[in-house]
């Protein structure tokens, strides 16, 4: 035992009791706690266990800087690795704590210290290399890593992320911050201020300061209602993470009620850093004991929740800051004696003991401090020993702005440089510590922290001198990275791991650093910094993909018709985006495929094919426009026709199929693939800019704005007559007609993606359903079928109709494809057409070919035909489409094969999943290869 | 994230855009010999620093040219290629 609570404290209230768990021991608490106020209230020392050597650990800090106080908030809110310096107590909360197994008090891998000479920095990577690191990998990681997670337990609940923007943005609502964010709000702008901490105040908080002789956090409180009257934002537990592009900062704002911390994206046309600075430790062995803390920390648990963190207390600094802490803990009653590693003449001037130009050699104690003994040989009893080694400046979000830092030697640390363009540095940040110069003339009466001496680690220092307390790097593994000639920061951080654990090294880098610069005989700005990024703070995943998840992850479309396919059975899949009726029917997919696909050729099926592309092309060049993109000379289309044709990239591989439609003489549609819509619209429109009179030619998307009903079959003509389309007589293959239905326009188009007989009608999208209606009454009659997308896939592969993507890939030309007629004949330029004359391109040719099982069963799609060729196994082609026929009683199925034409009636052998299947080659088109069924 | 300023709709984040190329990055004729296609098709200069590029704003769907530089991510210029803005 040997923290306590005092009577003081004032964000505390003793008269609201609570408690929650730690590892299973209650810890009695009051409203306004931290866990780790509480914790020290109530004397628990050892909350932690060291990543790799298992030591007993206890807080360091008292704000994000903490690198041992960490633990899993369990229970179905699970949060892993939740810093306890910053989590409110709060009632019935339970904690676990990271590393201890199986807890922190009493941790069996423990044993591991004994053996820490033998598993220095890298040893892993140097003993299990043998037969395979893969082989060691599990038992190490589940050794290692901080938190672990609850299986059972629920992830964050989803927070919709914020974008604001404002004319200044103030990191930090220290008195820096609230100061520059007065004078901003003052001077009319627009200002969000944003704290971690759960007050606005910063040091004012916990640092004794009077400011025009008010109580420095009755200060605080004071601006703060004047920002919230000016119409400032305030914004507490909220992390500034990251400084992005443009003047773009990420914010993470912590919330209740289990929901995932919510990113706020601002874009300030100034951002104000006064993200304040962090204590750092000192060198001396053994500083890693539960005990030793920032003596900044100390007199934060003391004056804000009346936390004495220690009854003997030796406070040993390399500045002025700590001696705000000797008073105060002296006036609690403490046992106090100062160590001003200075020198200087402080000695007698205190109420407490103060000792000069003596630093510590080592901390003594077992599981927790209990004494030091100081380089003079004098050992002094003590229960708490409080660091100050100097400040560290939270620069980060001015390194992660492109800033370059420049050393400071009165302060001992990289600074802020060169001005970055839309950011300010100020306050502490800026390494301006003490606060009669960071409000300048309000009067205020606050201790000087004064210049910082240099106290770094020494090379070849006796005992274990700690670093990084996270992630277990002492002095040693510094020295062991120079010996290894990994002298470059970058190197000394990967190869010691110092400074990688989630605290980004926040207490740790500053002084492994300088050991290096020490050992390598440069300076601290010679040796340099590794990379500041974000995050600050760790963000949980869940707060980035705030609302993505589940459905909204990727949203489909939906037809106009979905809840009447619905009504009808359909099971939807999603097919290129879009959520289309796979298949109607309860009969299971096998069974209810192939009666749709068998009933459609002989009677009537009709399909929704309303994602089909529609993009209009308009103007008096239109017709140029598209002779220019299309494979197929399009100018000769009449108008009232349609033309099947290839879209190539400019690599000359397919890039769509589908029917182009001359509406007018200046008018066309582009049908293209459903799944291509939105690539079709891009490449029509980038080529009519780059290459076109823009005002002689426009694109225009209307696929969203009408419903395609698609009539197929034998019956399909006498299904739309027997529904008053009774023009359709002469209506040939490949032709536009124009009907009438409740008084709105039908586009009708004779096409067929089937074989057989089809018209496809398209109707604005709101008067859709009542069409679809009519067919399907009308369709009785005709035992009309409706058609799923499965067996829509059955009845083009019979003809062996393409889906492009599916039946061919990125080098796919058309003339693979047997559409050579453009690419032989035609003059005048096209998209792709250089390309097709490239003799590297026609080298790697395949054709599409279609292949005949061999026995009753479908051949695997995705299988390859691996041959032998110059000595070689390799792939001469693959399965792209398979299916069973229900028209011809037999599989079918198509694939792209080197030399395919050349080879019809050959036997090839097919390689699955280590298996083997032979497979014929023949035509692709097999079902009605005359046509005959398309005038059915 | 960046910032880009599509000429017809002012600044707008990233996302919204589609990389097109490099400006001046022509389309050789009908004649061009195969090395000639293949540069045009397949090599880009990545340049370090100031770039002229072509954009397209995916939401008004206008192409144009972005004057940037691919190290300080500063934008110094863009024009409508058609020269309505």
């Amino acid at each position: 035992m040997s923290g306590w609570r005092t009577q003081s404290g004032w964000a505390v209230d003793r008269n609201q009791s609570l408690s929650f768990t730690f590892d299973g021991k209650t810890i009695p608490a009051m409203a306004g706690d931290t866990v780790a106020s509480a914790l020290l209230a109530s004397g628990n020392r050892i909350v932690g266990r060291g990543f790799k050597y298992h030591r007993p650990r206890g807080f360091w800090g008292a704000g994000s800087e903490e690198p041992n106080g960490i633990a899993d908030v369990q229970g179905t809110q699970h949060r892993p690795n939740v810093q306890m310096t910053l989590e409110p107590a709060t009632e019935g909360l339970r904690l676990r704590s990271i590393n201890g197994h199986p807890t922190a008090e009493h941790d069996r891998m423990a044993f591991l210290d004994r053996f820490a000479r033998f598993i220095p920095a890298a040893f892993y990577y140097k003993t299990f290399m043998l037969p395979d690191w893969h082989l060691f990998e599990p038992r190490i990681r589940a050794m290692a890593g901080l938190g672990r997670l609850d299986p059972a337990a629920q992830g964050f609940g989803p927070s919709a992320p914020v974008n604001a923007t404002c004319d200044v943005l103030v990191v930090g609502a220290g008195p820096a911050g609230l100061a520059a964010a007065r004078a901003e709000a003052k001077a009319g702008r627009k200002v969000i201020l944003c704290d971690e901490g759960a007050l606005p105040g910063g040091s004012l908080l916990f640092r004794p300061a009077r400011i025009n002789g008010q109580e420095g956090r009755d200060w605080a409180a004071a601006v703060v209602g004047e920002l919230r009257a000016l119409g400032v934002r305030v914004l507490s537990r909220t992390t500034a993470f990251g400084r992005y592009d443009h003047g773009l900062t990420g914010l993470a704002e912590a919330q209740a009620n289990g929901a995932a911390p919510r990113i706020w994206r601002i874009r300030a046309t100034e951002t104000i850093l006064a993200a304040g600075a962090i204590e750092r430790s000192l060198p001396f062995a053994n500083n890693d004991l539960p005990g030793v803390m920032s003596a900044e920390a100390g007199l934060h648990y003391l004056s804000r929740f009346g936390v004495a963190v220690g009854r003997r207390v030796v406070i040993a600094t390399t500045n002025g800051s700590a001696y705000d802490t000797a008073r105060a803990l002296h006036e609690v009653g403490a046992v106090v004696t100062l160590l001003d590693l200075r020198g200087g003449a402080e000695a007698g001037k205190h109420p407490f003991r103060v000792i000069t130009g003596q630093p510590i050699e080592t901390a003594l104690g077992r599981r927790q401090v209990e004494a030091v003994r100081l380089a003079s040989g004098e050992r002094l009893d003590a229960d708490t020993v409080l660091v100050s080694g100097g400040h560290t400046p939270s620069v980060h979000l001015y390194s992660q702005a492109q800033g370059k830092l420049r050393w400071d030697d009165g302060v001992q640390a990289f600074l802020p440089g060169a001005p970055v363009a839309g950011l300010r540095v100020i306050g502490a940040a800026a390494g301006v510590y003490d606060l009669a110069r960071i409000l300048p003339g309000q009067g205020v009466e606050a201790a000087a922290h004064g210049g910082t001496l240099a106290l770094w680690p020494r090379p070849r220092a006796k005992g274990r001198i700690w670093l990084d307390l996270q992630n277990d790097v002492t002095a040693k593994d510094v020295e062991l990275a120079h010996r290894e000639n990994l002298t470059s920061v970058e190197h000394l951080k990967r190869y010691t791991t110092l400074g990688m654990a989630n605290d980004q090294g926040k207490t740790s880098n500053l002084p492994g650093l300088a050991l290096m610069a020490e050992l390598t005989g440069r300076s601290i700005p010679e040796t340099g910094t590794t990379t500041y990024r974000p995050p600050f703070t760790p963000v949980p995943l869940a707060s980035f993909a705030g609302l993505r998840s589940g459905q909204l992850m990727n949203p489909v479309r939906r037809l106009p018709l979905e809840a009447e396919h619905r009504a009808d059975g359909a099971l939807f899949r999603e097919y290129g985006g879009w959520l289309r009726p796979a298949w109607y029917g309860t009969g299971g997919e096998t069974a209810e495929v192939q009666r749709e696909a068998r009933a459609a050729r002989q009677g009537v099926g009709l399909f929704d094919g309303s994602p089909l592309g529609k993009i209009e092309v308009i103007g008096p060049d239109a017709a140029k426009f598209l002779d220019f993109i299309y494979y197929n000379t399009m100018s000769t289309l009449k108008p009232g026709r349609c033309r099947y044709g290839f879209v190539l990239t400019e690599g000359g591989a397919v890039f769509d199929d589908g029917v182009l439609v001359r509406l007018e003489e200046n008018r066309f549609v582009v049908s293209c693939s459903s799944s291509h819509v939105q690539g079709m619209a891009l490449l029509l429109e980038e080529w009519r800019q780059d290459s076109f009179d823009r005002s002689r030619v426009v694109i225009h998307d209307t696929t969203a704005n009408y419903a395609t009903l698609t009539v197929t079959g034998p019956k399909s003509r006498d299904l739309l007559q027997a529904v008053g389309f009774g023009t359709l007589d002469d209506l040939p293959h490949m032709a536009l007609s124009y009907g009438q239905f409740e008084g709105d326009e039908v586009r009708i188009t004779r096409v067929s993606f089937t074989g057989d007989r089809s018209y496809e009608l398209s109707i604005r999208a709101d008067r859709a359903l009542g069409l679809w209606r009519r067919l399907k009454d009308a369709g009785r009659a005709f035992d009309a079928v409706l058609l799923g997308g499965e067996a829509l896939m059955i009845l083009r592969a019979e003809k062996g109709y393409i889906v492009v993507g599916k039946d061919t890939d990125g080098r796919t030309r058309p003339m693979d494809l047997g559409v050579r007629g453009p690419f032989e004949k035609r003059k005048g330029e096209y998209l792709g057409r250089r390309s097709l004359h490239l003799p590297a391109v026609a080298a790697q040719a395949r054709d599409l070919v279609g292949l005949e099982s061999l026995t009753p069963l479908p051949l695997p799609a995705g299988a390859h035909v691996v041959e032998t060729v110059a000595g070689k196994r390799r792939s001469r082609g693959f399965v792209t489409t398979s299916h069973y026929s229900p028209n011809l009683n037999r599989p079918i199925a198509m694939g792209l094969l080197e030399g395919g034409n050349t080879r019809m009636g050959e036997i090839v052998t097919l390689y699955h999943l280590g298996h083997e299947v032979q497979a014929r080659v023949a035509p692709v088109c097999a079902l009605d290869p005359e046509g005959r069924l398309l005038d059915a | 994230m960046q910032l880009f300023p599509c000429p017809f709709c002012g600044p707008r984040p990233e996302t919204e855009f589609h990389f097109g190329g490099d400006a001046g990055n022509t389309r050789p004729d009908a004649a061009a010999s195969d090395s000639d296609w293949t540069n045009y098709l397949f090599f880009k200069h990545n340049r370090k620093g100031p770039t002229r590029e072509i954009w397209m704003h995916l939401t008004c769907r206008e192409v144009f040219l972005m004057a940037r530089d691919t190290v300080s991510h500063e934008v110094s210029a863009t024009e409508a290629l058609g020269g309505e803005a």
